[in-house]
């Protein structure tokens, strides 16, 4: 029998500061509905926010998917552009290429990838400059 | 007199209208409006006092101890919190209010402020030893606070200081001090809390952190205001009661147990809205620079609670020149360090999560719940207008999957049905006629 699947996608428009952690916080109040463990909730809430302000700051504007079976949440985030050149230099502690703007709203710390890499229990990254990005990331959740 | 279900805030049936005013203004969505008239969800609600402030027609309350209840003891100490200095124009010094509480009937009072004091002091000893992974603290002193945080944010309960609320550090050391001084037992003595708000009252009835509490009783600030009022002299006398220092005081606004324990890298914020935003980027970890959190669900801080007389915003400015005539030394000097041994200072129970939101204790069924939420919401027309009783559509939909409420509560649903129903009507009509 397949495993029940609840999926939801939000769609975040670049540089839209004004609605800046919305997507992450409907997230989370139907992941507090769903009684998911407090742990993973923390891990997937610090995640889901980094991964909605990248959305904003840096892409031309994408989505961001959250899936869940009773074992496992899949979130995922997509975008059309402008894509990663140097991945490895991006997932640097500290690298960031955050705008004028952005430094200025206080964000831009180049911490975002890395917090993501380290909240998630599985994490990956594919990018192509002129094609976009996709992130996945896994968290495990406890049974009982 | 220990209560696992006792909540402070009530509704008088007789004066509620079944109006959207409170429904709409819940922080954790704990009301209701059926046949007419409001229902409080009792595992949902937190006694913020919100809808005692927003509602017209006086219909909700909070449940206080009356006066009498003091004589149900044989020795009474009177325990004010700090904001009621703020209550009362002109004053020169605290003590005033002290003279005027041993005036009233009382046999003895402890400041609130000079729990407020030792447990300043306390906490800053504690942040000594914690690992910054507990960081931001979370103080414990506004208990509508904490019991949001287990509603609403119980991933952010190991951030809440394991420390007792001042007025629970008073009551231990006034009814010890007193017994010692007097001779007497402990179970003769009655210590009553002077509250400005309801949260404080179910605290006491139904403690967070600790089996129970140290307060026999707390008395509304509105119910003894007048009375205590008449019994004030203009000006302190030479007893000088008062031995609270300025940092203890100023807990009685927002900021001030910031300022005592943590001046630098803290943040205060009053207003239970401002508080559940901040929290949310707590939870983000947008704060990753903060070390001290200080949270109250009223507007100024304790000095704005429901039970209080005083516009807020004057109380906390009688409360700021109040504090220039304290004993202006920091806690860390003015308490004595025996206080931090002598006296359990730390709660001993785990504060747990209130799974109020969740749709279902078994993750598959609520997942299968939440599903059917989802399609409902669809169906609905999303004005979060309350006429269903339910504050907003999507609350609607989850009363709905729980059981608790039908779509044809919502009366567009309704109006639309009527209108097909109406249009059958008239063909059916025209049919016939042929």
């Amino acid at each position: 029998m397949q495993e029940l699947t609840l999926a939801d996608t939000y769609q975040v428009k670049a540089q839209d500061y004004a609605m800046a952690g919305d997507a992450s916080a409907a997230i989370k109040r139907k992941l507090k509905q769903l009684g998911v463990d407090s742990g993973v909730l923390r891990r997937i809430a610090v995640a889901c926010y980094e991964a909605e302000l990248n959305l904003i700051i840096h892409s031309i504007g994408g989505t961001l998917t959250i899936s869940m079976t009773p074992s496992e949440i899949k979130l995922a985030s997509s975008d059309a552009g402008p894509g990663i050149p140097n991945i490895d230099q991006a997932l640097t502690e500290g690298f960031s290429t955050a705008s004028e703007e952005a430094r200025n709203l206080g964000f831009g710390a180049g911490m975002g990838l890395p917090n993501m890499k380290r909240n998630a229990d599985e994490f990956h990254i594919e990018s192509e400059v002129g094609k976009g990005t996709q992130i996945r990331m896994r968290f495990h959740i406890k049974q009982g | 007199m220990q209560d696992k279900r006792f909540h402070s805030v009530r509704l008088d049936k007789e004066k509620c209208r079944g109006c959207t005013n409170c429904l709409k203004r819940c922080p954790t969505e704990a009301i209701r409006v059926r046949a007419g008239r409001a229902h409080i969800i009792d595992e949902r609600c937190i006694d913020c006092g919100e809808c005692i402030r927003v509602c017209e027609n006086h219909a909700k309350y909070a449940l206080t101890d009356p006066l009498a209840t003091i004589n149900d003891f044989k020795y009474k100490i009177a325990l004010p919190a700090p904001s009621l200095y703020g209550q009362f124009k002109k004053l020169i010094s605290p003590s005033q209010i002290l003279e005027g509480l041993l005036h009233m009937g009382f046999d003895d009072v402890f400041e609130v402020a000079s729990g407020a004091d030792i447990v300043t002091r306390a906490i800053r000893e504690r942040m000594r030893s914690m690992s910054p992974e507990r960081f931001p603290i979370i103080s414990s002193a506004c208990p509508a606070i904490t019991r949001l945080i287990q509603v609403r944010f119980p991933e952010l309960i190991p951030h809440i200081i394991d420390m007792r609320q001042p007025m629970e550090v008073a009551a231990m050391v006034a009814k010890r001090e007193f017994c010692q001084k007097h001779g007497v037992s402990e179970e003769d003595v009655g210590c009553f809390f002077i509250t400005p708000c309801a949260a404080k009252m179910t605290a006491i009835r139904n403690p967070i952190g600790q089996e129970k509490s140290a307060v026999d009783g707390a008395i509304s600030m509105l119910e003894i205001y007048g009375l205590l009022a008449g019994h004030i002299k203009n000006y302190p006398s030479a007893l000088n009661l008062s031995t609270a220092t300025s940092y203890g005081v100023g807990w009685a606004n927002n900021g001030g147990e910031a300022a005592a324990v943590c001046p630098e890298k803290s943040m205060a914020v009053d207003g239970i809205e401002n508080v559940i935003r901040v929290l949310e980027e707590i939870e983000n970890n947008k704060l990753r620079d903060l070390v001290f959190f200080e949270g109250a669900a009223c507007t100024g801080g304790c000095v704005g609670g429901p039970l209080t007389f005083e516009n807020s915003y004057i109380a906390r400015n009688a409360i700021r020149s109040l504090m220039k005539g304290c004993d202006l030394r920091h806690p860390d000097e003015a308490v004595k360090t025996s206080y931090l041994t002598k006296y359990p200072l730390q709660t001993t129970k785990k504060i747990v999560p209130n799974s109020v939101m969740k749709l279902d204790d078994d993750i598959t069924e609520a997942m299968r719940k939440m599903e059917q939420m989802e399609e409902i919401v669809k169906s609905l027309p999303g004005y979060d207008c309350g006429s269903c009783g339910s504050p907003t559509c999507r609350t609607f939909a989850e009363d709905i999957v729980r059981g608790h409420a039908s779509k044809m509560d919502c009366i567009h649903i309704l109006k639309d049905q009527l209108k097909i129903m109406a249009q059958k009507m008239v063909e059916l009509a025209k049919t016939t006629r042929e």
